[in-house]
């Protein structure tokens, strides 16, 4: 792609000690339990930790058999039993099952609890409750970040979402800045922090805390900047259809811990291929931040460079053909390999979203985005309901109407709703309230004058009472003003010009050009004013609680301009691929590298699968 | 300066000297004399009960704290039982045993602390004798009482009382005895005429000094050296025996010809010690006897107390005090006369030199021809360091630094060291704050101990200039002194609550390491809780001031102190913590004000308590949530009966709470329930708890049309849907027919393109075409394309005039369809002329 990249990003920080330093520490808690000993291990850990520890060097340190926690009675006959597990009251309660089950014949054995990526009072209650606190050892894997590629870091700790944003229960705030010391204590000092929303501010709280409990090393920053951002901030963006081609694959096929398993309609076999998605797979890399109608030109070329690199073996003689089997060839297939991969993917791709009904589909979004012809997508919304096209499919167009338009009309909200549970069942009555507790799908309130009542009070008292006034305000209707903040960030690019997708002119290319992500927006906004001023407006549509603080090392800010252009950001409440791309186009573009560390890598399936109901 | 030497006594091939330490500030009316001293070692404080043994209530005894320069720190007049012995622990803190066993402990203010006893028997039997010792493990007593059994306690910190096992043929008190730590056993020694024990935990021995016979005569006096290694015995005959203390060996064997038994015997010796030597005292007489069997005497006209030390023995007198030592090694070597020494030279050599005399040159000459500079300068300034005298101190350092001129790669470390560590010895040698430490005491002792030391002293701003002096870390430093200023500040009683506050605020500030909360449980401690809150305000992190508050019974304040803190452990820990603590009711209103607090619990009880949960919305009149989880709890519900009775009562908390939609789609979903049942019953079509949808949906391919007519009714399902559903049930089953008799049933709601897809969905274009015609208009283009019929698309398209779906048409034609696309390029021509 012909882009207009700056040749002078710096160079990203060194994130595999992070695995290192995971798997020394794991490896001390195993060497804590010597002998041989059954490692049961969370089923969500299990990819992390393949990534962290091999099967190999567990075994190496007497890790007889290993067990997936299944929640149900162990079979292990060893007498020494070592759990793996996040911090979850139900996988507790399994574990006291298992011992109060060993204590019934008078089996004895040894019982080892390890919690990543920390221990929460709560469980030890538990123990205690069940009476078994003195019969396990408990201890803690400070495993906060697992790097996915050399740009992305992940906490994976999916339920952040909820318990934040959803139950309001702030739990993993402190281990957000756990994660966050982390990054400081080993590549910081950081020159300038920003953030926006609540749990950021929590989390960047919390940090500080811990930088002033430690001692402090001077040692040389490798990350310049930090951007912290809640994931309800921007709604919009991860509930829109990918179109960039890492995040189609996410949303298909689903990324897990940064590995993909094609199914046979790829692979073109019968055999299911797991592919790790990262830079180190060339193919990938050119194309994973292209939007999805480029790629098959890029991959076609690929296919002809290809072909002209075996073709060179061609009129060589004996000596040259020697060299180029063991120094080419080897290289070659493999990249054959991958490019079959993902021209395989591409078809399948293909086959399910260039169908007329993907089209519309993206058409619909496109036109709630710019806010036009809303009564055609409420009706598009409506028979794509009737149809049972798909559940999640249709909650997503409903959320991103209500956020889009402030909220639907009582009449639409109610019939929609109706229709809704028809389709799919009485039981996502549920699953609405949950929705309206975050304000994805929400009734517009009649007064809908609010924020300009607001901001007539606001100008007549002083800054702190209208903070408050904002405050109690927001808390009385989550609103998302969308509208207005397009409008204040142009988010929606003019429509009267053709975007040529094939050469991006900015973030919205990630959106076929409809639409320039909020977050990522946001972001490009801050660092380019250093701080929030000019954006007053904007942070009070998006009720507050934005920071911007100079670090307090005093760095010598100045001079060291690489490391000032490496900017983490981290997304409290997960962050999808397109974002990630978006971040990647805009480092390319103003010179900047992105360092991306998110609770979980999500999607609009991934986000709105963890609101539904799910009958605890 | 020249004469150094003149205080110095030859003992063997080493020397004694006696240093003045300081004139004593105290003003003793009777001296000494039958008073019951006890002065710590390390330049300890020395407190003093005179007459002990008076026994009138009428006059008291008065206790005195004394610094070791003899300032008062404290005075008080006895009040409790007669006293045997006196002893500080390493702590400063004052040890006074009674007669009955009971040993009360005081601060060095003379404030009480607490009391323990030595044992229940000890009551009725009485303490003869007691020692306080000193050993790796703290500080211990040992006791023994008047009918002759030993106890002893280790570490009166961690007060374990062991009963030594009986001494055959022992009657009142032993004659002498010490305490002894070896192998990590603490044992007691004691003679009884001229028979030797040892005894420990379990067993008595009697045992043997080599080359000490029993003609030598009976034990009268026996000591320990400071590192337990070596012991001295005296007999009534005046034969010292000395030997390492396990009896091992014997160093030597001297014949005093002194019978009468001295006042204290003490070892003096020092690290490295070439000539160590007994120290004995009577009365008038001070005796130091080497081991090499020379002597030293000195006359005393004061009653003296001698104080052991490591490097040396402290004599204490009314008037004065001062410290015998052996000299050091690199001291002799300096100031012996004429000596040769290379340090020795370096100080004739800069003494030249201030005098302005080349022979500063010749001696530097000398010194460096053997290459002895870098020698040299260290002996001065290690020598330095020995000194007590500063005037020495500064000739040897300025001795030392002009050494150091003439020298290249030297590393200044040493001498940067002890100029800076001379400065601190010397500021707390001071008389008005009198710690006489040596250097090789300063070494053993630490820095931390000895600012610690100041601090206990309360000498606060000295402590803190040494910290800031030394660059000692604000964590071990500043900030351990002013937390323990604010700890002593905060038990003023004669200050307000705010001045205090304000007072330990500006002072602390918020260096690093400082506790407010620490200071405030020590207020809450003293009883002032009030104080102890306006403390913990001060304290920037809130979890720290939880368990405080806790403590105090703030369990409020607690609580929304934990939710600030954004720790929710901590937060859990306090909601546990008011679980148990307050009633049921009282519990779910504090949490209702902490929302934090609340959801952290609720999600507790989704978890464990699905009762508690229920409880809490009930008490919070939340009858939205309470709904919501009838609803929930109906998912778990197996039976059907049981299942509608929660709906029902869901659909009252919903009614409750004026939500009439979710009161309505629950009633529905109650209906629906009732109808699948009874269906299920009558046809076995296995609907229950399937949606309304898929329920039509299972009704339209089971034939079951006119039931599924009837929910569609009853349920007021929009056409729409029911039109998609019929129309995709009856194409799946491929009943065309009945799809025909459908369509036209009346004006389809969904208009008819759906019809086209759908048929050509299931691959049959036949029917497809049937309703192209009854499209509307805007779609015509569409549905002909659906179906393959690029004439017909043409044809609409064209008629349609629109420039787009020409386009559309054209683009699915292949180079076969060329009529078409002539006509379709020849429109769009005419289009765009117009």
């Amino acid at each position: 792609m012909a882009h207009s990249a700056r040749r002078d990003s710096p160079e990203l920080p060194d994130f595999s000690i992070l695995k290192r330093l995971a798997r020394d520490q794991l490896i001390y808690l195993l060497e804590q339990l010597p002998g041989k000993k059954d490692l049961f291990i969370e089923a969500d850990l299990m990819s992390p930790l393949d990534r962290i520890a091999n099967v190999s060097t567990l075994k190496q340190h007497e890790v007889d058999k290993l067990y997936k926690v299944e929640h149900k009675p162990v079979i292990s006959t060893s007498d020494q039993l070592c759990f793996l597990i996040r911090p979850r009251i139900q996988t507790v309660k399994w574990i006291c099952d298992v011992v109060n089950t060993d204590k019934v014949p008078g089996k004895s054995r040894r019982y080892k609890i390890i919690f990543t990526p920390q221990k929460f009072y709560a469980c030890e209650a538990v123990l205690e409750e069940q009476g078994i606190f003195g019969d396990v050892s408990i201890d803690e894997w400070p495993f906060y970040l697992l790097p996915l590629d050399d740009d992305i870091i992940s906490m994976e700790l999916p339920e952040f979402f909820q318990d934040n944003f959803l139950a309001g229960d702030q739990r993993w705030v402190r281990t957000a800045g756990s994660a966050l010391h982390l990054l400081y204590s080993l590549y910081g000092p950081f020159s300038k922090v920003y953030g926006i929303g609540r749990c950021s501010k929590m989390a960047y709280e919390s940090w500080r805390e811990q930088v002033e409990e430690g001692e402090q090393k001077a040692r040389q920053a490798e990350i310049g900047n930090v951007f912290l951002i809640d994931r309800d901030v921007d709604f919009v963006t991860p509930l829109c259809s990918q179109v960039v081609y890492e995040g189609l694959v996410d949303d298909i096929f689903r990324i897990k811990c940064g590995c993909v398993e094609f199914g046979p309609d790829v692979t073109a076999s019968d055999k299911s291929v797991k592919v790790m998605l990262n830079s180190h797979d060339k193919v990938f890399s050119e194309i994973r931040n292209e939007h999805f109608s480029n790629v098959f030109g890029f991959l076609s070329q690929k296919a002809r460079n290809l072909q002209t690199a075996y073709d060179k073996r061609r009129g060589m003689d004996i000596k040259q053909m020697k060299t180029f089997v063991s120094e080419e060839l080897k290289g070659l297939k493999q990249e054959h390999r991958l490019l079959s991969l993902h021209i395989g993917a591409s078809e399948s791709i293909m086959k399910k979203k260039t169908k007329q009904d993907f089209q519309e589909l993206l058409k619909t979004e496109h036109l709630l985005l710019e806010g036009f012809e809303i009564r055609e997508c409420i009706s598009y919304i409506e028979e794509h309901i009737n149809r049972q096209v798909s559940m999640i499919e249709s909650l997503r167009l409903l959320c991103l109407l209500s956020i889009t338009e402030n909220g639907l009309l009582p009449k639409d909200y109610r019939s929609l709703k109706a229709q809704y549970l028809q389709s799919y069942g009485v039981d996502h009555l549920l699953t609405f309230s949950n929705l309206r507790q975050l304000g994805l799908l929400v009734e517009q309130q009649p007064g809908e004058t609010l924020t300009v009542m607001e901001s007539k009070v606001g100008k007549l008292v002083n800054d702190k009472t209208a903070g408050k006034l904002t405050d109690a305000f927001s808390s009385l209707a989550k609103k998302s003003n969308f509208r207005a903040l397009s409008r204040k960030l142009n988010l929606v690019p003019k429509t009267d010009e053709e975007y040529d997708l094939r050469v991006p002119r900015d973030m919205a290319y990630i959106f076929s050009g409809a639409y320039i992500p909020l977050s990522c927006k946001l972001i490009e906004q801050v660092l380019e004013r250093d701080g929030w001023t000019g954006l007053e407006e904007v942070t009070r549509l998006l009720n507050g609680h934005e920071f911007a603080v100079t670090g307090s090392s005093g760095v010598d800010s100045r001079g060291k301009n690489d490391t000032q252009r490496i900017i983490l950001v981290m997304f409290l409440g997960g962050c999808t691929y397109s974002e990630i791309s978006a971040l990647r186009f805009l480092g390319r573009e103003k010179g900047y590298k992105f360092i991306v560390v998110t609770t979980a890598i999500t999607n609009s399936s991934r986000l709105l699968e963890a609101l539904l109901d799910n009958h605890v | 300066m020249a004469f150094i030497t003149a205080s110095w006594n030859p003992l063997g091939d080493a020397f004694y000297r006696k240093t003045d330490l300081y004139e004593m500030s105290w003003s003793l009316r009777d001296g000494l004399r039958d008073s019951l001293v006890a002065a710590a070692p390390y330049g300890g404080p020395i407190a003093l009960l005179r007459e002990p043994q008076r026994r009138s209530p009428s006059s008291r005894p008065q206790l005195e704290i004394y610094s070791a320069s003899g300032g008062t720190i404290a005075s008080f007049p006895w009040k409790s039982g007669p006293v045997v012995q006196l002893g500080w622990t390493v702590s400063d803190e004052l040890l006074c045993i009674q007669e009955d066993g009971t040993v009360l402990i005081y601060d060095l203010f003379g404030s009480f602390k607490r009391h323990f006893s030595m044992g229940q028997e000890v009551v009725q039997s009485q303490v003869m004798e007691a020692k306080v010792f000193h050993s790796p493990y703290g500080t211990g007593i040992a006791i023994v009482t008047s009918s002759s059994r030993f106890t002893l306690a280790t570490n009166i910190d961690d007060l374990k009382l062991r009963r030594l096992p009986e001494v055959p043929g022992l009657q009142g008190k032993p004659s002498c005895w010490v305490v002894l730590t070896q192998d990590r056993q603490t044992k007691v020694l004691l003679s009884n005429g001229p028979e030797l024990f040892i005894l420990d935990n379990t067993s008595c021995t009697v045992v043997c000094p080599p080359g000490l016979s029993p003609q030598d005569g009976n034990i009268v006096h026996m000591s320990v050296s400071f590192s337990y290694k070596y012991l001295a015995l005296l007999t009534d005959s005046g034969h010292l025996w000395t030997g390492l203390s396990t009896l091992q060996e014997k160093l030597s064997d001297v014949d005093t010809k002194k019978t009468m038994a001295p006042k204290q015997m003490l070892w003096c010796r020092r690290p490295k010690s070439q000539q160590p030597s007994v120290v004995l005292m009577w009365d008038r007489l001070l005796l130091v006897v080497g081991v090499c069997n020379e002597t030293i005497q000195y006359p005393i006209e004061d009653p003296c107390v001698l104080v052991g030390e490591m490097d040396g023995v402290r004599i204490i007198s009314s008037s004065n005090q001062e410290l015998l030592q052996e000299v050091p090694l690199v001291c002799q070597d300096i100031f012996k006369i004429a000596s040769m020494a290379p340090g020795a030279l370096l100080l004739e050599a800069h003494r030249e030199y201030e005098k302005s005399s080349q022979k500063a040159d010749e001696y530097l000459r000398e010194i460096k021809e053997q290459s002895m500079l870098g020698e040299a300068v260290r002996q001065c300034v290690e020598a330095a360091g020995h000194e007590y005298d500063t005037n020495t101190q500064k000739s040897l350092m300025r001795a030392a630094s002009f050494g150091k001129c003439f020298l290249t790669d030297f590393s200044p470390d040493q001498f940067v060291t002890t100029c800076r560590e001379l400065r601190v010895l010397n500021a707390v040698r001071d008389s008005s704050v009198g710690l006489p430490l040596t250097h090789t005491q300063f070494k053993q002792l630490t820095l931390q101990v000895l600012i610690d030391r100041l601090v206990y002293r309360q000498f606060y701003p000295l402590a803190i200039e040494v910290c800031r002096y030394l660059k000692i870390p604000d964590y071990q430093g500043v900030s351990r002194v002013l937390k323990h200023w604010a700890s002593c500040k905060v038990q003023q009683k004669d200050l307000t609550d705010d001045a205090i506050a304000r007072a330990v605020c500006m002072k602390v500030g918020d260096s690093p390491g400082v506790s407010y909360s620490d200071i405030a449980a020590k207020a809450y401690e003293c009883g002032r809780a009030e104080l102890a809150i306006k403390l913990l305000d001060f304290e920037a992190r809130s979890g720290e001031q939880v368990p405080l508050l806790l403590k105090m019974k703030r369990s409020q304040l607690a609580l929304s102190k934990a939710v600030e803190s954004g720790d929710t452990d901590l937060v859990y820990t306090v909601v546990s913590y008011l679980k148990n603590e307050m009633n049921r009711g009282d519990f779910f209103m504090t949490l209702r004000n902490q929302p934090v607090a609340l959801s952290l619990y609720r999600q507790f009880c989704k978890l464990q308590e699905q009762e508690t949960l229920k409880d809490l919305y009930n008490q919070d009149d939340d009858h939205q949530e309470l709904a919501n989880y009838y609803v929930t709890a109906s998912y778990r519900e197996k039976r059907l009966e049981g299942r509608l009775s929660l709906l029902q009562s869901a659909v009252d908390e919903y009614n409750k709470a004026k939500n009439e939609f979710a009161v309505k789609t629950t009633e529905d979903e109650m209906r629906l329930l009732r109808f699948q049942r009874k269906l299920d019953d009558e046809k076995g079509a296995g609907l229950l708890g399937l949606s309304l949808q898929v329920t039509m949906e299972t009704l339209l391919s089971l034939g079951l049309h006119k039931q599924a007519e009837q929910l569609y009714k009853d349920f007021r399902v929009p056409d729409k849907r029911y039109w998609w559903l019929k129309l995709k049930s009856l194409a799946e089953k491929e009943e065309w027919d009945e799809l025909e008799k459908f369509s036209k049933s009346k004006k389809s709601p969904i208009g008819y393109l759906a019809f086209v897809e759908v048929c050509i969905k299931c691959n049959n274009k036949y029917e497809a075409k049937k309703y192209v015609s009854k499209v509307t208009p805007e779609q015509k283009v569409k549905a002909h394309l659906a179906v393959g019929d690029l004439e017909g698309a043409a044809d609409a398209a064209i008629e349609r005039r629109n420039e787009a779906e020409i386009g559309a048409v054209l683009s699915r034609c292949s180079a076969s369809n060329s009529l078409v696309i002539e006509r379709l390029n020849r429109a769009r021509a005419a289009i765009a002329k117009k």
